[in-house]
This record gives structure tokens, C-alpha cells and sequence, in this order.
């Protein structure tokens, strides 16, 4: 019994730990870019749901905390990606790591590191002897529901077949008549919004502070990996898997192993199956 | 006035327009020309320049541990101000001596704390230091200290390790970490003689792990059974795991480890309806804004090394000397210059202050040698406690005469949560209560 | 290719060498202490610079090597008493072992998947010796102050490790130009270049790569452990700070990766910059920010660095500037 609600929990929050890796996933799929400001975006996006829950209604404000993250990765792309678009790999991740410095270190002048808890009680459901906070479903729904638009728009809008386009070649998408700045654009800052959105949800579980991005940062590339770099179902899966361990493996096990064994599979992943566990696309 | 009027026939000051950019500037070298006469003059009548000592500290205003530390910052300068404003610390040879603190920013790190302190020792001559709040930083910049021969009063560091390391010139002003909870486990048999089960959760620290190796061993000495001990890393923040493995019929759950985590943890208790019937936690309770936890709050314990509503006073200090501000005085004051009420963490920062005052006051000098051999003999009672250390070799500096408080948050007769406190029992202001049903 | 006698080659050693006499020779504390956080980050940026500025493997946990060999040193100084200048060494060769093996997996991976895989190393690395008890657990382990006596007191342990500490950093700064101007290097720019055309050229790139990384990884373990026992006790927290070898990453980059000046100028550069920012009360706040806002501006329009500038605002020099 106590597995079941260890791995309840597990794959509850494991559904948030998805839609954050989504977002890194799919700018990588996009663009070949790893965004390593996706941890600050994230901890940006958990103090606007602070300031916005409390004074909307949670159903407006995580919206509005998702348009904010994509917003905010349009000025991300337009500052410091576009012109390293095409340059190799260490530009890109040097110019995202710099926009992390820049949002951590400006962030905590103005925020200051002591944290933040968001008040926000969404009850408790209780089956038996199960107990889940009503915070941890909302989550997920709300992740799952998030999943869902992104493939319809992905896969039924034209947007959003430009941006599956110009992933697969660039070249020959700009031929066609399709403009590949507006997708890279746009594919960049649906992936900062996935991110801040996914922080958002996240602050009404837990305390944060500026600095609360990294965790959930490297756990995302962990998830990409697992899932396969670029594949947003993959994300998902990666990190239910993720959340998963994290659940049901304290059971039998020290807590503080979890990490040693996230990594280790990790890294594990990466050698024996880079692709992922559901292939790169 | 003379000395005034001197002072701007020199500047040659003009009143018409077209000097006007160059006023304010002549303003103020007339005000400075005014205040170095007037204090030369006061000095010629009092006999000397007062000295000013140097307090040096890095302190952990960012990162982390800013909560603790910027209170301790608080509580340091406070005593600053009370010592500069009754004119300084009298000396043997008359004199007195004015005391100014000096800190940096070591952002609960340790890579810049040896740099720091020596820059404190060396760039901005500290005469005597305060440790960082954390045990590891103090660690790293007690061997500047020893090295640089200066005493340093260590606020925060509670843990024992520190003392055990073979240093001679640091002095604890909190109680160790190994006596932080045993009291919570007497307290747990005074009230609930039936409760044999106990859960051990402590934060992957220095601190929290001698205070739980502590509390591990006192509780089985005294017949329970620790159901389960473990610990979790700095800055988690998902307590779900641990709360899972918590078996349901545990009694107790002890430990946790600095505000942030704690209070989460603490938090999440509340949300997974634990069903223990104390919860006695570290550093957080004692806090102000663990009030900020609402229902979460309510029962939890703390223990803390010093509460405003302590009963420490000249009247029942059984025949030590006492010293210092009462704790009336001290919150007060601090009200007065802070807007929010003390800590225990505020009271450290002044408790270590007034330990070096007293020291020098006793030798009467600012000589290191003296004031250690001072500081060797002090035993006093102030408004945070009684004060003595170890002197043996072995634990030089471990801090002997002071005592934990322990608290707990009790909802009051009109409905809003406040701190009572419940151990000792002879000082306690109410009676524990058990956790409420969830 | 330089010819070991001309300028470029020895200026970066010799700049090493005089800054340490320097400070030796002028016996202040506070000059001292300022000096080796400086020479530390410059020892451990030309580290860095072998793996990722001749062979292009861009490594995020470079600082992995650092917090193992140096719990290495450090474990054997506390527990079996070994002298400073040979747990040091200890803990390098350990290191570069550990590097070795690691390569057999990662030095597969190419691009991005292994900058992440380095990321993934550390974090292991860090969450391992976390839980392991012979090295002390979440506690880490600490040194008594009697310690120092062997070295005759406090002071003249601190600056030992002083003299160590400009010995080694100015050992990989030499090591650095040799690789440069060996054929071994050249075969490790190739491989930066096109890896896939350096193998059908003929270099070795499995064995080079290894080589590489091993000798990147000896210097951080030796840095490691004189830089933990001159502050007396190692936490995992401090061992292994993800943050700190981002921190090299742009030091590197700041001062011209590739080249054997640039991480000595990067590091310079970089941590004055940091070390006033954080005294000045107007700067404390944003000092990341500001080096944020200077590694992007310098990504967006100077990849090459300070030394690529220099090179290019003043032909005169390229010959000493290398």
C-alpha cells in the first residue's frame, strides 16, 4: 500500500517533471540549441504565478503565467540565439548560459534568495487510505491538458507544421516559402512558456526561491535523455519514469541515493542509448 | 561659532549666483571644518581620541542561510549601538573604547571565507572577529583565526565538531548541537509516558547530523525506538518520500534542519495528515514567520536558544553574576531599530558582542592574551542565558552554561497562533499539547 | 607552431612564476590570499582549456575532478597522515585515473550529449560521495588544527600551499604550451575541427581523446587537495559546485579558448571582476548578472576572446601572444 502512494505521488509530480522537460526537448528538436536558461525561466515563471495567484484566480493565472514565459523567450531569441543560430554548439550553450546568469543574478538583487511559499490549498483527496493534495493533481491535469494542445497544434495548425518543418530542414523549409526565424522563434518561446509554466505549477507545490530552477533544469535534461532529445511524448514519458523512481525507490532505499541513481541511469542512457529510450525525432 | 566664522572667510564664500554650482560643495567642507574643530575641541577637554575596536565577520546575507543570517546581523549591530551609545567599553587605563562591526557578503559559501576574514584581519584591522553563521564556514575561518592570533566568538556553528578540532582562540555562544533536542525527548515522556516510537529526519549538514546523532543515542538510552533515521539533502524540497516511509503508529517525529527546508517539511506534515502526536523540529519554529504556516504550525515544537518571553533575569540567576541588558530591554531596543521582533538568532549576535564586552571590561585591555585568559574565566547570566565555556583542550571554547528553550505553537484564546513556551518546566508559560487530529 | 625558445611560449609560464615570487617575496597575508583564488581558478581554467580548447569537447562538470581527487588528497592527509605535497600528487594521478575510466563511456558521445553527460557525472559524483561513509558522508571530513604544526604552524602551512599552488598551476600552464606546440596537439586541434576527417587523416582520436582527458582531469585533483586542506575540512557541497565549473567554462571563453594565455587572462579577468564586484556595495547584488551580460556579449561578437582581440588589434605581438 504504501508503494502505491509513494508511486501516486511519483507519477503525479513526474507529470510536471514532462512538461518542463518539453520545453527543453522541443527547442532542441527545433533547433539544435540546449536552452540552458530553462532553470531561470522556470524560477521566473514560479514568482509570476506567486505574484498572479494570489491575486487571480488560479484557472487565469497559469495561463497567463505561460503567455508571460513566451514573452520572455521571444526577448531571449531575439537578444542573445538568433545570431548564434547557426554557429557551432558551444555558442548557443555559452549564449543560453549567459541569459541564466543574467536572470539568476539579476533575480536575486531584486528577489533576494529567501523563499517563497504560494498559499494556495486546493484540498486534500482522499481515497481510503490514499492521500493525495489536491496541488499535485491540478498539476497534472493541468500538464496533460497542456500536452494535448501542443500536439494539436504541432500536428493540425499551420504554425505549427512550419516549426515541424523547419526542425527537419531548415534550407529547405526557407525554399518553400516558410520563414524559419518566425519558427525558431516561436518554437523557442513555446518552449520558455512550457517552462515557465511548468514553474508555475511547481511553486504551488513546493517553496522557491530564485535558485529553485537548477534542480528542475538538470532533472529536464536527464527526462530529454531518457526520453529522447526532441521528442515532446518521449518528455512526457521521461518523466513519468523520472518522477516514478523518485516515488517508489525511497521505499527500499535512503532517500538521498535517489540522485546517484537518477544520474547513474542517466549517464547509462546516454552511452548504450543516446537516442533515448523512444528515439530522437 | 568663532571656528565657523573662520572657516568661510577661509572658503571665501560668496553669495551671488554665479558661485552656485560651487555651494554645495563649500557647504559641506564648512560643515567638516566645523566638526573637526568642534571634535578637537571636545577632544582637548576629555584628554584623548577615543579608539575604536574592529568586530570583523562575514555574514550570510544571501544564499541559503540569509533568513538566520541577516538576523544575526541585526543582533550584532544592535550591540553596537548600545555600547557606542553608553560611550564605550571602559579599559584599565581609564580610556574608552568605542566598538564599529565590519562585514562582507560570504553567500553561505565557502570558497570566499578564509579570503574574507584575512581581508577583515589584515585590510580593515579587526581587532576581534564573529564567525560566519553556518559550522562549515566557521570551520574554514577559524584557521585564519588561530593563525592571525584572534579571538573569534562564534555565533550560529553550533556544531560540536568545531570545538573538537583543536583550536584555542573560538568561543561558542549557542548551545552545542549535541544538547539541541534531547530536551524535546524528556518532554515527550513527561507528556505521553506511552509513546515508544520515534522518527528521525535530519538535513544532510554538519549541524543537523551532531544534532541528531545526539538525539539518537539519548532517546535509546532513555527506551525508545527509532523507528526511522535519515537524512535529505541541502535544498530539498519535496518531503513526499520521507513522509511515505514514516510508518503510521510512530509517536514522534523528530528533527529537520535550517528554516527553509524545515518549515517545508513541516508544511507537508500537514498536507499528508500525519498523524504523529509531536513534532518537534530544528531552527524554524522558534521563528516569527513559521507562523506564516498557518494550520501547518499548530503543535509543532522547536527548540530554541533564546524566546522574547525568556525568565532570565538578576532575580533568578542563583548567584551568577549577571550582566547586560534584561530581555525586555533587549527586545525593545530591538523593536525600536528593527520593526519585527527578535529571534534567537538576533539574541546571538548580541549575546556574542556582549561576551567580548564583558571580557574586556574584565581584563581591561583589547590584548588577545588578555581577553582569552578573560574569556577562559567568564561565567555569567545575561538576558540570553547563563554564559561559561569548556576550557579543556579536548573541546576548548564548547560553550557549557546555556540551555535550550523548547517552544511550541499554541492557537490562543482569541484564535491566532502563538509561541508558548513548554520546557523547562520551571520557566514554562503553558503545557504542552498534543498535535492536533488531522 | 612556436619553437620552445620563442616568446609565446614561455611569456604565460613566466607571468606565472613572477606573480608568485612576487607575492612570496612581499609576505602578505592578504596579497596571498587574493593571489590564490586567483592562480587556483588559472590552473583549473588551463585545465579545462586542454579538454575543451585544443580537442572541442565542451565539458560542464569539469569541476568533478577537482572535488574527487581532492577528496582523495584530502582522505589521505586526514586518515593516513600523508604529507601535503604527496597526497596532492596522489590525488591528481587518482584523478586522472578516474578519467581515464570515465572516458571509456563518455568520450563516445559527441557535442552536446556530452556536455550533458559531463553534467550528469558530477551530480552522480557529488550525490555518491554524499552518502559514502569512508569520506565522511554529508559531513565531510576535516582536518585538526595540529595538523598545520607538521608544516611549522598555521602560517607557513598556508603559505606551502602557497608555493604549491603557483608550482602546479604554473606545471599545467607549461604542459598547456607543450600540447599546443606538439604533434600530439595538433592532431587534438584536428580532432576539435572535424573529428570524423581526423580519423580517416590517421590521429589516433580514441587514445588522443583519452590522453587529453586524463591530463585534464590530474591538474584539478592536485588543485583539489591543496585548496581543501588550506581551508581545513571538504563538504560534498564545496567539492562539487556545478556553478564553479560553469565558471571556468566562461573564464575560458573570456580569455580565448585554444590558446595558452587566454584561460590565464580569462581567470585574471573574471575573478577581479567578481572579487570587486562583491565588495562594492553597489555591485554586490549583480555581480552574476553583469558576468552573464559580459560572457554574452563576448559569445555574440568576440568568440574569440580576449587574446583572439588582442591578436587582432595588435599583429605585432601574435608572436607573444599565444
Amino acid at each position: 500500500m504504501r508503494i502505491l502512494i509513494s508511486l501516486l505521488d511519483g507519477l503525479l509530480i513526474g507529470f510536471v517533471y514532462g512538461l518542463s522537460a518539453m520545453g527543453l526537448s522541443l527547442i532542441w528538436g527545433v533547433m539544435k540549441v540546449i536552452n540552458l536558461s530553462h532553470g531561470a525561466v522556470m524560477a521566473l515563471g514560479m514568482f509570476f504565478s506567486y505574484a498572479a495567484i494570489s491575486r487571480f484566480h488560479p484557472g487565469l493565472a497559469l495561463p497567463a503565467v505561460a503567455v508571460f514565459g513566451m514573452l520572455l523567450g521571444l526577448l531571449i531569441y531575439g537578444v542573445a540565439v538568433h545570431r548564434v543560430i547557426s554557429a557551432p554548439h558551444l555558442s548557443s550553450l555559452l549564449a543560453t548560459f549567459a541569459v541564466n546568469m543574467i536572470i539568476i543574478g539579476v533575480g536575486t538583487a531584486v528577489f533576494s534568495t529567501s523563499p517563497r511559499n504560494i498559499d494556495y490549498s486546493a484540498g486534500t483527496m482522499v481515497l481510503g487510505d490514499i492521500r493525495l493534495p489536491g496541488t499535485r493533481l491540478l498539476a497534472a491535469g493541468a500538464s496533460i491538458l497542456v500536452t494535448a494542445v501542443l500536439y494539436y497544434f504541432l500536428y493540425r495548425t499551420r504554425s505549427g507544421k512550419a516549426i515541424r518543418a523547419v526542425a527537419n530542414n531548415r534550407m529547405a523549409a526557407g525554399l518553400m516559402g516558410i520563414s524559419p526565424t518566425r519558427s525558431l522563434a516561436l518554437s523557442f518561446s513555446i518552449g520558455t512558456g512550457l517552462a515557465a509554466l511548468a514553474g508555475g505549477l511547481v511553486a504551488t507545490m513546493f517553496p522557491f526561491t530564485i535558485l529553485s530552477g537548477s534542480t528542475y533544469e538538470v532533472k529536464s535534461f536527464v527526462i530529454c535523455v531518457l526520453g529522447g532529445l526532441g521528442n515532446p511524448l518521449g518528455a512526457l514519458l521521461g518523466g513519468l519514469i523520472l518522477g516514478g523512481i523518485e516515488g517508489v525507490v525511497p521505499t527500499f532505499m535512503p532517500v538521498s541515493w535517489v540522485p546517484v541513481l537518477e544520474f547513474g541511469l542517466f549517464i547509462l542512457v546516454l552511452v548504450l542509448r543516446p537516442g533515448g529510450l523512444l528515439g530522437e525525432k | 561659532m568663532n571656528v565657523i566664522a573662520r572657516s568661510r572667510v577661509h572658503l571665501g564664500v560668496k553669495g551671488d549666483a554665479a558661485s552656485n554650482r560651487h555651494a554645495g560643495r563649500e557647504f559641506f567642507s564648512e560643515i567638516f571644518l566645523a566638526m573637526a574643530a568642534m571634535s578637537m575641541w571636545a577632544g582637548a577637554a576629555s584628554g584623548a581620541e577615543p579608539r575604536t575596536v574592529v568586530i570583523g565577520f562575514s555574514a550570510s546575507q544571501t544564499g541559503n542561510l540569509n533568513v538566520e543570517g541577516i538576523r544575526q546581523i541585526n543582533g550584532v549591530s544592535l550591540w553596537v549601538d548600545d555600547v557606542n551609545a553608553a560611550g564605550g567599553i571602559p579599559l584599565a587605563d581609564g580610556t574608552k573604547v568605542k566598538v564599529a562591526a565590519k562585514f562582507y557578503d560570504d553567500e553561505s559559501n565557502k570558497s570566499r571565507v578564509q579570503e574574507l576574514y584575512t581581508r577583515l584581519i589584515s585590510g580593515d584591522k579587526a581587532d576581534f572577529l564573529i564567525s560566519p553563521y553556518s559550522s562549515g564556514l566557521t570551520d574554514a575561518a577559524a584557521v585564519i583565526a588561530e593563525q592571525k592570533n584572534k579571538i573569534m566568538i562564534t555565533a550560529g556553528a553550533a556544531s560540536d565538531s568545531t570545538y573538537k578540532k583543536g583550536f584555542t582562540l573560538v568561543y561558542q555562544t549557542y548551545t552545542p548541537a549535541s544538547r539541541y533536542l534531547t530536551g524535546a525527548v524528556d518532554l515527550l515522556m513527561k507528556s505521553d509516558p506511552g509513546a515508544r516510537k520515534l522518527a528521525i529526519v535530519n538535513e544532510k549538514d554538519k549541524f543537523s547530523a551532531d544534532v541528531v546523532a545526539e538525539l539518537k543515542k539519548y532517546a535509546e538510552a532513555k527506551g525508545f525506538q527509532i523507528v526511522m533515521f535519515e537524512g535529505y539533502d541541502t535544498g530539498t524540497a519535496d518531503f513526499a518520500p520521507f513522509i511515505n516511509k514514516i510508518p503510521a503508529d510512530t509517536d514522534a517525529i523528530m528533527g529537520g534542519g535550517h528554516f527553509s527546508d524545515t518549515s517545508t517539511f513541516a508544511r507537508q506534515l500537514y498536507e499528508k495528515g500525519s498523524r504523529a502526536k509531536m513534532v518537534a523540529l530544528l531552527v524554524a519554529p522558534p521563528e516569527p514567520r513559521f507562523a506564516e504556516l498557518g494550520e501547518a504550525a499548530t503543535g509543532v515544537v522547536g527548540s530554541s536558544q533564546w524566546e522574547p518571553a525568556a525568565r532570565y533575569s538578576k532575580e533568578n540567576a542563583k548567584g551568577v553574576e549577571w550582566y547586560g541588558p534584561g530581555v525586555a530591554d533587549f527586545e525593545a531596543g530591538y523593536q525600536a531599530k528593527f520593526h519585527e521582533e527578535p529571534s534567537y538568532h538576533s539574541a546571538g549576535g548580541y549575546a556574542a558582542g556582549l561576551l567580548l564586552e564583558k571580557a574586556i571590561r574584565n581584563c581591561g585591555s583589547t590584548d588577545t592574551e588578555k581577553v582569552k585568559a578573560a574569556l577562559d574565566a567568564i561565567d555569567i547570566m545575561t538576558f540570553y542565558g547563563r554564559l561559561s565555556f569548556v576550557v579543556a583542550p579536548a573541546s576548548h571554547g564548547l560553550q557549557k552554561g546555556h540551555e535550550m528553550i523548547y517552544i511550541q505553537w499554541q492557537r490562543d484564546a482569541g484564535g491566532s497562533l502563538v509561541k508558548q513556551l513548554v520546557w523547562p518546566e520551571d520557566t514554562a508559560t503553558a503545557g504542552v499539547i498534543p498535535m492536533p487530529k488531522r | 607552431m612556436k619553437r620552445w625558445y620563442q616568446a609565446g611560449f614561455w611569456l604565460p609560464v613566466a607571468i606565472m612564476l613572477a606573480w608568485g615570487a612576487a607575492v612570496w617575496a612581499g609576505g602578505e597575508d592578504a596579497a596571498r590570499e587574493k593571489a590564490f583564488t586567483l592562480i587556483m581558478f588559472v590552473g583549473l581554467a588551463s585545465s579545462l582549456n586542454i579538454l575543451l580548447g585544443y580537442t572541442g569537447y565542451v565539458s560542464f562538470g569539469h569541476i568533478v575532478f577537482f572535488g574527487l581527487g581532492g577528496y582523495m588528497g584530502f582522505y589521505l592527509m586526514a586518515v593516513c597522515a600523508w604529507s601535503l605535497p604527496l597526497a596532492a600528487l596522489a590525488g591528481g594521478v587518482v584523478s586522472a585515473l578516474i578519467a581515464g575510466l570515465l572516458g571509456l563511456a563518455v568520450l563516445r558521445l559527441r557535442g552536446a550529449y556530452f556536455a550533458l553527460a559531463t553534467i550528469g557525472v558530477n551530480e552522480a559524483a557529488r550525490s555518491f560521495v554524499s552518502n559514502f561513509e569512508p569520506f565522511g558522508g554529508s559531513t565531510g571530513m576535516s582536518l585538526n588544527f595540529s595538523v598545520y604544526q607538521q608544516y611549522g604552524g598555521a602560517g607557513k602551512a598556508l603559505w606551502l600551499t602557497f608555493a604549491l599552488m603557483v608550482a602546479v598551476t604554473a606545471s599545467a600552464v607549461l604542459v598547456s604550451a607543450m600540447i599546443k606546440n606538439s604533434r600530439f596537439g595538433l592532431g587534438l586541434l584536428a580532432i576539435r575541427e572535424d573529428e570524423d576527417a581526423a580519423m580517416v587523416m590517421g590521429v589516433r582520436t580514441p587514445r588522443a581523446k583519452t590522453i587529453a582527458y586524463m591530463a585534464s582531469a590530474f591538474f584539478p585533483g592536485v588543485i583539489g587537495t591543496l585548496y581543501f586542506f588550506k581551508n581545513g575540512n571538504v563538504e560534498p557541497g564545496d567539492a562539487f559546485q556545478l556553478h564553479m565549473s560553469i565558471e571556468l567554462l566562461v573564464m575560458v571563453m573570456l580569455g580565448g579558448q585554444g590558446t595558452v594565455l587566454g584561460p590565464l587572462l580569462g581567470a585574471v579577468t573574471y575573478q577581479g571582476m567578481r572579487g570587486y564586484m562583491l565588495t562594492s556595495p553597489l555591485f554586490k547584488d549583480l555581480h552574476l548578472a553583469v558576468a552573464g551580460a559580459v560572457l554574452l556579449l563576448i559569445v555574440l561578437f568576440v568568440p574569440a576572446g580576449l587574446v583572439g582581440w588582442l591578436r587582432g588589434y595588435f599583429p605585432k605581438l601574435r608572436r607573444a601572444l599565444e
